[in-house]
């Protein structure tokens, strides 16, 4: 079977990226159809949704276009879900490869420090971390990662642990490779896939993570997200509903989909795994 | 006693743990764009320079780095967390006042989601095949995807501004002054909604843990023995598998409830809930750094302790485990 009638096997994957790239399209398309700032105020405040043409998901507090702070936002919310995972990874993957490569008390010390960030309250240490940084898209991003590394290191360093005894390993040792040739070349490729499926999932929380800062004030203040648009809408909730529903729902389904592609792609890259269930 | 060479051990770990995040609070202060003596004041620039400068003093900032993480280190050694130059308060105080409230809300959110947690995710494992068990997990996975602040302001919407079933705002009743049972109850009604919608995700995640769980436990050889014997399936599942599946649950619970803190942070905030979680959104608010500093550093305070006690009552209910590792 290939790569991807394994992946459509798994109905709800197929719905998540159906979702996926619906949201996809919206970051893509905002700039277009909502070429004004979503920040400018367009119409009276508190518009409700279908009220009026143009405004179908109504206005804010302040009279700015709902529609276009969700299609903006999208932007943002993949973006730093994005970059976020990518630094998670950058950090956690050569830490992880390390220790378990190593082993000793290489792994004892990378170990140790791995746990004390498991160990902090990820959503209050990232609180912390972008309150003294000053909220920007860098703090965001930057605080992020730090809280979500320590899972990929423990999955690398569990992979590279049990493959380093390997026979190819050995062969590649006795050709004379090097330890750093051995790592990348030769079982970086063969732990793919279990980190292709964190990756996946990570990018999901992270979109959470961001959503929750924002909606606590710590968003970057030049950019409208979707934490933010909820956040602001808070106080206001029992007059303008829509305010906190439409970008809520948004999260939710960006969340959600990430997760069911998730699923998806560990169904079709361990395909006995899959079997068994 | 081997009992109580574990818990030294671990309280040892602990506390270098909990060093670890003192110095890490320190070099977030050195960090902060500006003045620490500001940061500390909790004012970022707009303090008159007199008491800048009676704070340099006082925190002697003019002193070289490593005198000054001793005196930051030895300070909380002794329960020194400063002072809240916002609330007037020594930082301390301000915790221990709000401390009771988030106890309650996360204890009462734990008990919940990991309760109906293993009750919906054993369900979900005894029907793998069958469309009930896939709904059940349907549902998991839709709580866990959704933000914990988003269901907390759409229960408002719902239950407080439609219905008007549950308060949606505070701990009590402003102004009852109820005493005794009447007041217990107002809380009651109070906690409702916190506890449920903080405890919606973690439920999530409690649902997915006991079906994994419980499906591993499954495959052992004593599920086929049983089986053999011809005992009936639904005896099976609930003696044989369901109890050998729960000891990883209730371990793993113990773990991720540490985040609990976090997530009370978000709810406390929508439901101002008088707990720690709100005094540090009100300290995020007015940039009141050392405030959320002592925050942070009790929140992991708290993960820890909750981890030191899953430990033990793992080791207690598990008898195969005697302080192996330590």
């Amino acid at each position: 079977m290939t790569f991807f009638a394994r992946f459509a096997q798994n109905r709800g994957a197929l719905v998540g990226l159906l979702i996926l790239w619906a949201i996809i399209l919206m970051a893509v398309l905002a700039p277009l159809l909502f070429p004004e700032s979503p920040w400018r105020m367009v119409q009276r405040p508190f518009l409700p949704p279908m009220a009026q043409e143009g405004f179908w998901l109504g206005t804010d507090t302040m009279g700015r276009n709902v529609a276009a702070g969700l299609m903006h936002g999208a932007w943002v919310s993949l973006l730093i879900g994005l970059v976020s995972t990518a630094v998670a990874l950058a950090i956690g993957v050569p830490l992880g490869a390390i220790a378990g490569y190593y082993g000793g008390w290489v792994d004892d010390a990378l170990m140790r420090f791995t746990e004390f960030f498991q160990t902090i309250p990820n959503f209050a240490l990232a609180i912390v971390l972008v309150a003294i940084m000053q909220p920007s898209v860098t703090s965001i991003v930057l605080a992020i990662a730090i809280v979500s590394w320590p899972p990929v290191a423990r999955l690398v360093r569990a992979e590279f642990m049990s493959l380093r005894q390997r026979e190819y390993v050995e062969a590649a040792r006795l050709v004379g490779q090097s330890n750093l040739q051995i790592m990348l070349r030769q079982i970086l490729p063969n732990t793919l896939s279990p980190i292709i499926v964190l990756a996946s999932l990570m990018v999901a929380t992270a979109i959470l993570l961001e959503s929750s800062l924002s909606f606590l004030g710590l968003g970057d203040p030049n950019v409208m997200s979707w934490g933010y648009m909820i956040g602001a809408a808070r106080t206001v909730i029992r007059q303008a509903w829509w305010l906190s529903f439409f970008p809520g729902l948004a999260i939710l389904l960006t969340v959600l989909a990430l997760n069911l592609v998730g699923e998806g792609l560990d169904d079709a890259l361990n395909p006995k795994l899959a079997r068994e269930r | 006693m081997l009992y109580a060479r574990l818990i030294v051990s671990r309280l040892i770990k602990a506390a270098v743990v909990l060093l670890m995040i003192v110095v890490f609070n320190f070099v977030l202060i050195q960090l902060a764009p500006g003045d620490p003596a500001a940061i500390l004041a909790g004012e970022a620039g707009a303090a008159d320079e007199a008491f800048i400068a009676q704070l340099r003093e006082r925190f002697g900032l003019d002193q070289p780095m490593y005198v000054q993480l001793w005196h930051y280190v030895s300070g909380i050694l002794t329960l020194d967390f400063g002072y809240s130059y916002r609330q007037q308060m020594p930082v301390l105080d301000l915790i221990m006042d709000r401390l009771p409230a988030t106890l309650l809300l996360t204890g009462t959110a734990f008990v919940l989601s990991l309760g109906l947690g293993i009750l919906a995710g054993s369900m979900a494992a005894m029907r793998v095949k069958k469309a009930s068990g896939s709904l059940i997990m349907a549902l998991a996975l839709l709580f866990y995807a959704t933000p914990l602040f988003w269901v907390a302001l759409m229960a408002v919407v719902l239950f407080s501004v439609y219905l008007d079933w549950l308060p949606a705002y505070g701990m009590f009743t402003v102004g009852a002054n109820l005493e005794g049972l009447a007041y217990a109850l107002d809380v009651a009604k109070h906690l409702v909604l916190p506890a449920t919608t903080l405890g919606l995700f973690f439920m999530a995640i409690y649902t997915r843990m006991t079906r994994a769980s419980m499906l591993d436990a499954a495959q052992q050889d004593f599920v086929k023995t049983a089986r053999a014997k011809g005992l009936a399936p639904r005896v099976i599942q609930r003696r044989h598998i369901l109890r050998n599946a729960l000891l990883p649950i209730i371990t793993l619970a113990g773990l991720q409830a540490g985040q609990m803190v976090g997530g009370a942070i978000l709810t406390e905030t929508v439901f101002a809930w008088p707990g720690i979680g709100r005094l540090m959104y009100e300290a995020l608010m007015q940039r009141d750094y050392n405030l959320l500093l002592g925050i942070f550093f009790f929140s992991a305070a708290l993960v820890i302790l909750f981890n030191i006690l899953t430990d033990l009552v793992y080791r207690l209910a598990d008898p195969r485990i005697k302080g192996a590792a330590a």
